[in-house]
């Protein structure tokens, strides 16, 4: 662990709604995709037809880059030889093992004991709206084996608006144990446990591009403790 | 009383509980036995060209190998396994069982006459419940179709399907296409149509080299290898969906082993989950499907000691698989006491009898 990370720590950062206007949406990238860097945090954002979601970019399988994978949707059969698009179903495929996300929930999509288990009523708002809802934690969630951790995106005014808690996360639980466990880093690692949990202390309103990768820092992007410091 | 594969211990000391055979073979002694239930046009038309029967038998099972027939189970001058009397006295009798399954693969898939591939079907069905299932309340068996030809083969099973001693419809293992595609409907919905379990069985013919990839040089490296073309059918049939297709379909596997199972089933629900877009007909995972719609029978079982078996046997997940035989008249070298020790206590009379008796619904 970084001991000095640790000894900046926000004493409740689990409360702290977090607010980043990411771009225009006029400016949006037309691939419907922008992948940002929020103190160390990779995370992919999502335009499916006019509505934003956002997704942390780290598969919770072995810690592949989920964002960059394929949106698609799902298909339907009743069996061999039938298939149809679910349009209205949109998921998130890794690169890594083309394991699938709901996009909207972050619910893992193989196993299909979950395929029709959880409607969820995730919705982006305009306006204030968003940082109320998110912040009272009333957007549901679904606990599962492999869950992919979404953020919530608000379109504000005409500015696409990504909004996050700061959310300590004990070691051996969540998104970053699961790729920990495995030993397996993603290549574009968004950072340890104790990294993320401490990355949003300072709100911050940063004037956007419309570039594919934008990097929104409040202080010095963290780096990775080296794996023999103890 | 002892018997060959007892070697020396009495049946009930061995397993007091009752005993289902699921894989016994009656083999055609020579084509003049069909006689009595051949049409007309067919036994002259054999005469005449002094045809010796389908060449299949003779390629599964090399009538001198160790393997085709335990010494003890050979006669001089007559085919093992060609007569109830051979079955009552090796088998039926000493074994005590309650019920036994007859397998008769006589390669009429090695026939390519669209008439009298068919035509031979029905003499070796109408033979069989003659000269076996009515002559002998313990036996129950397979039918036999011209497996190439679906169509004529579903006819068969309509034709004779209803006979109480059938309860399976034998499929060879080689085939020209992978079983799982859908030109093989009809005999799947034939099957399900009549409550008959389709039992893949060795044999069959290839319209290519009999492995997966190239001609083995070998029986023995053929024999070996087998395991390949039992998993390549049932591959097929789940990834195609067939057990979606036919939910109420029941297979049984024969002569394939089973220890290979749980390492195929993980490779298949590991390849199903990035993949399984491809085929989005298969709802679940399939190691799911293999315990839903697949038993084996326990002949042979080709196991490693007892410890490493044992692993195996958990790895199943499942008690319910396994299905005792003696794959009569064949050479294996398994000891039924050391596959007792294996599976776990409350596994024995399932592996026994009763998995046997509710996947044949004897």
């Amino acid at each position: 662990m970084n001991a000095e990370s640790a000894t900046q720590a926000p004493a409740k950062p689990s409360n702290r709604l977090q607010r980043y206007v990411v771009c225009p949406v006029a400016e949006f990238p037309a691939t419907g995709r922008l992948i940002v860097e929020i103190n160390g945090r990779s995370i992919g954002i999502f335009n499916i037809r006019g509505e934003f979601f956002a997704m942390l970019n780290r598969c919770p399988h072995l810690g592949g880059p989920l964002c960059v994978g394929q949106v698609l949707n799902e298909i339907q059969s009743t069996g061999p030889g039938n298939m149809t698009l679910n349009t209205g179903q949109d998921l998130l495929a890794c690169p890594w093992h083309n394991w699938e996300f709901d996009i909207r929930t972050g619910q893992s999509y193989w196993d299909p004991k979950n395929l029709h288990a959880r409607p969820f009523g995730v919705e982006v708002e305009a306006g204030e709206s968003v940082s109320e809802q998110v912040s009272a934690g009333s957007v549901g969630r679904i606990a599962g084996p492999y869950k992919a951790e979404t953020i919530e995106v608000g379109v504000e005014a005409e500015y696409v608006v990504l909004s996050l808690k700061a959310q300590p996360r004990a070691s051996g639980a969540g998104v970053a144990a699961a790729g920990g466990a495995s030993g397996k880093g993603a290549p574009d690692n968004p950072g340890t446990a104790e990294q993320q949990a401490h990355a949003c202390a300072i709100p911050a309103v940063v004037p956007t591009s419309a570039r594919a990768q934008t990097t929104i820092n409040d202080r010095a992007p963290l780096t990775r403790a080296p794996q023999t410091e103890k | 009383m002892t018997t060959a594969l007892l070697s020396g211990t009495n049946r009930t000391d061995l397993w007091s509980g009752s005993i289902i055979d699921c894989d016994v073979h009656a083999n055609v002694p020579s084509i003049e036995s069909l006689f009595d239930y051949m049409e007309p046009v067919w036994v002259q038309g054999t005469q005449e060209r002094g045809w010796r029967g389908p060449t299949g038998p003779r390629y599964a099972y090399p009538p001198g190998a160790t393997t085709t027939a335990r010494p003890e189970w050979r006669r001089d001058g007559e085919e093992p396994a060609s007569r109830l009397r051979m079955l009552q006295s090796d088998i039926l009798d000493p074994w005590q069982v309650d019920r036994a399954i007859v397998n008769c693969y006589y390669g009429i898939d090695s026939l390519r006459h669209p008439d009298w591939a068919p035509a031979l079907a029905r003499s070796v069905n109408d033979w069989i419940i003659a000269e076996w299932l009515d002559k002998d309340p313990r036996l129950a068996a397979s039918l036999v179709i011209p497996a190439r030809d679906p169509i004529a083969a579903a006819a068969e099973i309509d034709r004779v399907g209803s006979h109480p001693g059938f309860v399976q419809v034998m499929l060879p293992v080689r085939s020209e296409r992978l079983y799982g595609q859908r030109i093989f409907y009809p005999i799947y919905a034939a099957a399900t149509r009549n409550n008959l379990v389709v039992g893949l069985q060795w044999g069959g013919t290839t319209e290519d080299a009999p492995s997966p990839t190239g001609y083995s040089s070998y029986y023995a490296e053929q024999y070996a290898a087998e395991t390949q073309v039992y998993l390549a059918q049932l591959t097929s049939m789940v990834f195609e969906g067939t057990f979606q297709k036919f939910p109420t379909l029941r297979v049984a596997v024969m002569e394939g082993g089973f220890s290979w199972v749980p390492m195929w089933g993980w490779s298949m629900n590991k390849k199903w989950k990035g993949l399984r877009r491809e085929t989005p007909w298969v709802d679940r995972l399939p190691l799911e499907i293999v315990r839903d719609h697949m038993r084996f029978s326990v002949a042979p079982s080709d196991l490693g000691t007892v410890e490493e078996s044992k692993r195996i046997v958990d790895w199943l997940g499942s008690e319910d698989l396994l299905m005792f035989a003696t794959d009569y008249p064949h050479l294996h070298e398994d000891s039924l006491e050391k596959l007792l020790e294996v599976v776990p206590e409350s596994m024995r009379p399932k592996l026994m009898s009763e998995s046997a008796r509710d996947w044949y619904r004897l």
